[in-house]
């Protein structure tokens, strides 16, 4: 029995070890490069430091407690008291815990409210705007001031607030820097809201943490942050050298595919921005065919077909489909 | 289980299995509330969402709607009524005030449907816009309960016509009773938030 | 259905999937031909498929469960193998999501929850001191229709193709627009037919509890799993209604067209969201709950004392079942709704912490001055505690909404709800079964055996999901199947996957040891070999299908440890023995399961004719069961004589505790 006890304790005991190492080592949440993700670094510290005590305190109790009440050779005879409770002891536990809540949800409401507003110490700079649009399985960024758009990558200042407004063309992604900030989902129809900080030039890698079906994996970007000038320089040599972004090249880039780096020198804002409640749908079912039984799809009004699209194969067409081919979205759609 | 007989209680609630049956139902109604307001929650969150189809004030029909209600609130009554006759233990007077009480429930169905006809052809179908399905699927769930509930009625007339009035048959009557009163009330809250309030904008 | 197109309706083309089909037909086969072959089908029919018996329910949800952790702990192993090393290529990335996603939804509604379902049938009657529940044809009726969701859903990935959009079923992408196969069809149907049978577990465990209990045994006696589980069952008719009408939508939108959560025509990805998890975050306390209240049997029985706060604990676990009905908002966070909203959730979720400190303390004061017996079923108890306590501190952390923002959708997310529904409903449901078997089987499950499956089983699973905790902390995100060598994620990866495997090593001990147990363990037992407390210990192991020849009365708290105390209503006098009254079996819940299987299969492949023409079966199901009058039978006084004789001894004693 002795040596199960012993097992059992060394066992749990290295637990609260790993956990404390944990702080100390490199992991990206612990390693912040802004404002925004420091203050959430801040929280999470202050509450790991109560955790560990909890988890301390019921770890030593529970290791006393199985020690000295194991069943021995020598206490076979011993028959445990009757025992109800204890009123004094069952408060002390639950007024605690509610003490501990207090500690926790005070700065976690701070930071929340924190979160939505430019960081401290900022305040002063106008912040640059970028709106984010999520599609499957790409990211595409929008600096509406700079009437610049890019693909999977985004270039901003160092030291200065970036408004990122995101949405998706379809399904549910969330926009997660973890060096600079903490995560939000991008919605089609929906606009949200994340607003972030870098302090030093680099380069932070930014992700989709939200599954959103088979190209989910690998649907990651690169946040560079420059200095102002380097920013600057980089907008005017996209502005000389970027090609044009057309509205049938943004169709032909909506698909679900893996894209590299694209760069143009408008945006696809001046046709269709998915975060307005009626903005045009650009879904195409077709083109998610993959395995298995097929089932029947429905036909929407203000659907984007393409009857070009490749994967769509003769035996997956369906008659509804027949119907509305040669609509190609865009603006002329936009008016329910 | 059948033991535990108590006769100074009415018919339904006799016997202990009985007693089980009427609570449990009562559960059960628990839940179909939560079913239903969760239907008026998602009719509630997305009972703006024309998409560019019709709205309320386009199809809504509220003079066929007011004698719907009438019909069903009338048949709510008639229900209480055939209970009042069942406690008399009359089973004739309550056979016919639950056929009463079904032909007002079918005469309900049918105007509803009719209903339903009228929306499909103005082109509003459950399909139009994310309101018509919400409202499309609150209405329809309610009609599917009424339709359930007549057919099980009819099944629980034929036993009482073979068996007569015994604790069973009493309780499953009783059960039924239940039932229809509880569509009733959900009728009301259709009739107020999605009819009423449609109307009002 | 003249145009089925055979070569999608197999799925056809993996190798591993191909070994799945043959295995699944072989196996089949040889159920079928060994029933035959040892003239088994009556006895199968008669015994098990038609019983109304809630033991026997019991235990078939129990084998149920078992069989649904194989397949889910499948999945889990190939998970793990696939993401062992940096751009492995063992699963495609559609692969690895049909199988994520049915490894969540299997653990989860087919395996934890019929587990604990399994439990409660076999004990709660007996706790309560009655002779079944209070409907027992119904009772039937809800396991075949869980059988039938079950199997329904585990033929997807043969047949037709895997749900593979999450065990969330997140909008838009589980809609039409983003999943035309039918595959998604296949989880909002099975989960809507188990769901049905669910639900009358609940009204049915309801009723039972509140009009079933024995002469004496008010609310505040009822032992802690009776009260756990009617608190359960009061959350399930709370909260599955909203799952079914979410379900029910989801069929409108996937088959007809309708616009509830699509991006077209006005939908709102956000209500599913919101649906799922009103249902979803009770659901976790549905398995939870019960869970807890295994553990306080069991550490009661084996510290040899009361349980310690009982008042409280009932309070904590109301309070725990009110507060999971207002923290739903918790799993998004991140979806925008302002800091106001999420500064209520946050509190709310933080709150939950507080009962179920109490809880834990007040097991650990149950122990305190007691005298510990480190069997099989109180290791899982033990265990439970510290390895709980990290997922509650953890599930602390991450209800703090800013500090979600940082572990949102990652794998420390993943290692937190493994550190919760692990230790809160696997460790549980292993407690239960080494401490309820021999009630079930009349004979223990091996000790030295259990001590095995313990310690691979608890080491495998901290080695597997400690891990995860750091990784996500370092940026890994959860459901994604390959990651780059640059990431640095490798080391502890690998780690994970090598843990995986002990934990299935413990897994294969324990199913090892069911089978060395039945046969080779002593059948020579005693009726109460544990020395326990509570109500089903008074009678026979295993128990005879009238549960009790003479209905116990109930003076105190742990009935049953207080009648041996005081040695009073533990014989039975031949004069006391009167006729039992007991339910007729049938072969309705049967047949409904057939039907419901048939119909369903039809609307997962949209054919709307044949799941019409099918559906009128389960009309005339329902019509049959109205006209059925079966009144049961009575069993004959003589009949009860002789079973009881079979273990009492001569003076109508119960055998004492025999060491």
């Amino acid at each position: 029995m002795l040596k199960y006890i012993k097992l059992f304790v060394a066992l749990f005991a290295v637990i609260p070890v790993l956990l404390l190492t944990g702080c100390e080592t490199n992991m990206v949440v612990f390693e912040p490069q802004g404002p925004v993700a420091r203050s959430i670094m801040e929280l999470i510290n202050w509450s790991l430091m109560w955790m560990l005590l909890v988890v301390v305190v019921v770890f030593a109790m529970f290791g006393f407690i199985v020690w000295k009440y194991r069943e021995r050779k020598e206490n076979m005879n011993y028959e445990p008291p009757e025992e109800h409770g204890n009123t004094l002891f069952e408060i002390i536990w639950t007024a605690i815990p509610i003490l501990i809540v207090i500690a926790l949800i005070i700065p976690t409401v701070k930071t929340l409210y924190a979160l939505e507003e430019v960081p401290e110490g900022y305040e002063n700079e106008e912040p640059l705007t970028v709106h984010v649009t999520a599609a499957d399985w790409k990211w595409i960024f929008s600096y509406p001031e700079q009437g610049i758009e890019t693909v999977n990558y985004v270039n901003i200042p160092e030291d200065r607030p970036v408004n990122f407004k995101l949405t998706s063309a379809g399904t549910m992604q969330s926009f997660w820097v973890p060096a600079l900030a903490g995560q939000k989902y991008a919605m089609a129809k929906m606009e949200t809201q994340l607003i972030l900080v870098a302090e030093n030039p680099g380069s932070y890698v930014g992700k989709n943490s939200n599954f959103n079906g088979r190209g989910y994996t690998g649907m990651e970007f690169e946040v560079l942050a420059q200095t102002q000038q380097d920013f600057n320089q980089w907008i005017a040599d996209v502005k000389n050298t970027a090609p044009v972004l057309t509205e049938e090249k943004y169709e032909e880039m909506l698909k679900p595919t893996h894209l590299g780096r694209l760069t143009f020198k408008n945006t696809h804002l001046a046709w269709v921005n998915h975060a307005d409640e009626d903005a045009q749908t650009y879904t195409n079912p077709e083109l998610y065919r993959y395995n298995g039984y097929q089932g029947k799809t429905f036909e929407e009004e203000d659907n984007y077909m393409n009857e070009n699209s490749e994967t769509e194969s003769g035996d997956h067409h369906h008659e509804e489909n027949h119907d509305d081919h040669g609509n190609h979205g865009g603006d002329d759609h936009g008016q329910h | 289980m059948s033991a535990n007989v108590n006769t100074s209680l009415p018919l339904e609630y006799q016997t202990h299995q009985s007693r089980m049956n009427i609570l449990g139902f009562w559960i059960f109604l628990g839940a179909e509330i939560v079913l239903f307001a969760t239907l008026f929650a998602v009719y509630a969150v997305l009972y703006q969402n024309y998409a560019g189809g019709p709205t309320h004030q386009d199809i809504i029909m509220i003079k066929e709607v007011m004698i719907q209600t009438l019909l069903l609130l009338t048949s709510s009554f008639t229900c209480g009524l055939a209970i009042y006759e069942m406690r008399r233990n009359n089973v004739k007077g309550l056979i016919s005030w639950l056929v009463i009480t079904l032909l007002l429930g079918a005469g309900f169905l049918f105007m509803e449907i009719n209903e339903f006809i009228h929306y499909i052809h103005e082109g509003a179908t459950m399909q139009t816009s994310a309101f018509l399905s919400s409202f499309f699927v609150l209405l329809g769930t309610h009609g599917a309960h009424v339709t359930l509930g007549i057919g099980w009625a009819i099944i629980v007339i034929i036993q009482l016509i073979k068996r007569g009035l015994t604790p069973v048959t009493a309780r499953k009557i009783f059960i039924i009773g239940l039932y229809w009163h509880f569509l009733d009330v959900v009728w009301i809250f259709i009739f107020t938030f999605v009819y009423l309030k449609g109307m009002v904008g | 259905m003249g145009n089925i197109k055979w070569d999608e309706f197999f799925i056809t083309g993996d190798p591993l999937i191909l070994g799945a089909q043959v295995s699944i037909a072989l196996t089949m086969l040889g159920v079928l031909f060994g029933l035959t072959y040892l003239k088994k089908w009556k006895w199968i029919w008669r015994e098990w498929i038609t019983t109304v018996d809630h033991k026997r329910i019991g235990i078939m949800y129990i084998i149920a469960a078992i069989l649904m952790f194989f397949r889910g702990g499948i999945d889990g192993l190939l998970m793990k193998a696939q993401t062992s090393r940096p751009e492995m290529g063992l699963l495609s990335s559609q692969h690895y999501n049909e199988i994520f996603t049915t490894h969540g939804v299997i653990m989860i509604l087919f395996m934890a929850m019929p587990f604990l379902i399994g439990l409660m049938n076999v004990v709660i009657p007996l706790q309560i001191g009655a002779r079944d529940v209070a409907f027992p044809q119904l009772n039937a009726l809800s396991f075949w229709l869980f059988f039938s969701g079950a199997m329904l859903f585990n033929i997807s990935f043969v047949i037709g193709g895997s749900p593979d959009a999450g065990w969330t079923s997140y909008f838009p992408l589980a809609g039409k627009e983003f999943s035309p196969s039918i595959a998604n069809n296949y989880y909002a149907i099975a989960l809507q037919i188990a769901g049905i049978g669910t639900l009358m577990t609940g009204i049915n465990f309801i009723v039972t509890i509140l009009k079933m209990r024995t002469k004496g045994m008010t609310l505040m006696r009822m032992p802690m799993f009776t009260w756990t589980a009617l608190v359960t069952s009061g959350i399930i008719v709370a909260a599955f209604p909203i799952f079914t009408v979410a379900l029910a939508l989801m069929k409108f939108d996937r088959l007809f067209g309708t616009h509830f959560f699509t991006v077209s025509s006005g939908g709102s990805d956000m209500l599913w969201a919101n649906l799922f998890w009103l249902w979803g975050h009770p659901e976790v306390y549905i398995v939870a709950l019960p869970a807890f209240g295994i553990f306080s049997e069991v550490i009661a029985t084996f510290s040899r004392k009361q349980l310690f706060g009982y008042k409280s604990m009932v309070y904590a676990t109301v309070g725990i079942a009110l507060l999971s009905m207002v923290v739903w908002v918790h799993h998004f966070y991140t979806m925008g709704s302002g800091p106001g909203v999420n500064s209520f959730f946050s509190l709310t979720t933080m709150l939950i912490a507080v009962p179920t400190g109490i809880k834990i303390f007040n097991w650990l004061f149950t122990m305190r001055k007691g005298r510990i017996k480190l069997s099989s079923a109180m290791l899982w108890a033990l265990a439970f505690i510290p390895t709980f306590t990290i997922g509650g501190v953890t599930g602390v952390m991450l209800a703090m909404g800013a500090a979600d923002f940082q572990y949102h959708n990652t794998l420390f997310l993943v290692a937190h709800f493994h550190y919760v529904l692990i230790p809160g409903v696997v460790f549980a449901v292993f407690a239960g079964l080494y401490y309820w078997w021999p009630k079930m089987f009349g004979h223990m499950l091996n000790e030295r055996l259990g001590k095995w499956h313990f310690w691979l089983f608890n080491i495998g699973f901290n080695v597997t999901f400690m891990p995860m905790f750091f990784l996500g902390l370092n940026g890994a995100v959860r459901r994604s199947y390959t990651y780059s060598a640059e990431s640095g994620f490798a080391p502890l990866f690998l780690l994970s996957a090598i843990g995986s495997v002990i934990l299935a090593a413990g897994f294969a001990v324990f199913c090892y040891n069911i089978y060395w147990s039945i046969r080779y363990a002593d059948r020579n037992i005693s009726s109460d070999p544990w020395d326990a407390r509570t109500l089903e210990w008074a009678t026979a192991s295993p128990v005879q299908h009238y549960n009790f020849a003479k209905l116990p009365e109930v003076k105190s708290f742990d009935a049953f440890w207080q009648m041996k105390k005081n040695n009073e209503g533990l014989t039975l006098k031949d004069s006391e023995i009167e006729e039992i009254h007991m339910p007729s079996n049938s072969g309705q819940p049967f047949m409904m399961c057939v039907i419901f299987g048939v119909v369903g299969f039809f609307l997962v492949f949209e054919w709307f004719i044949p799941a019409a023409i099918a559906s009128v079966g389960i009309i005339v199901g329902l019509i049959y069961r109205s006209f059925d009058y079966n009144d049961g039978y009575h069993i004959p006084v003589e009949e009860i004589s002789k079973t009881e004789s079979t273990w009492r001894n001569e003076k109508g004693e119960v055998h004492k505790h025999v060491g």
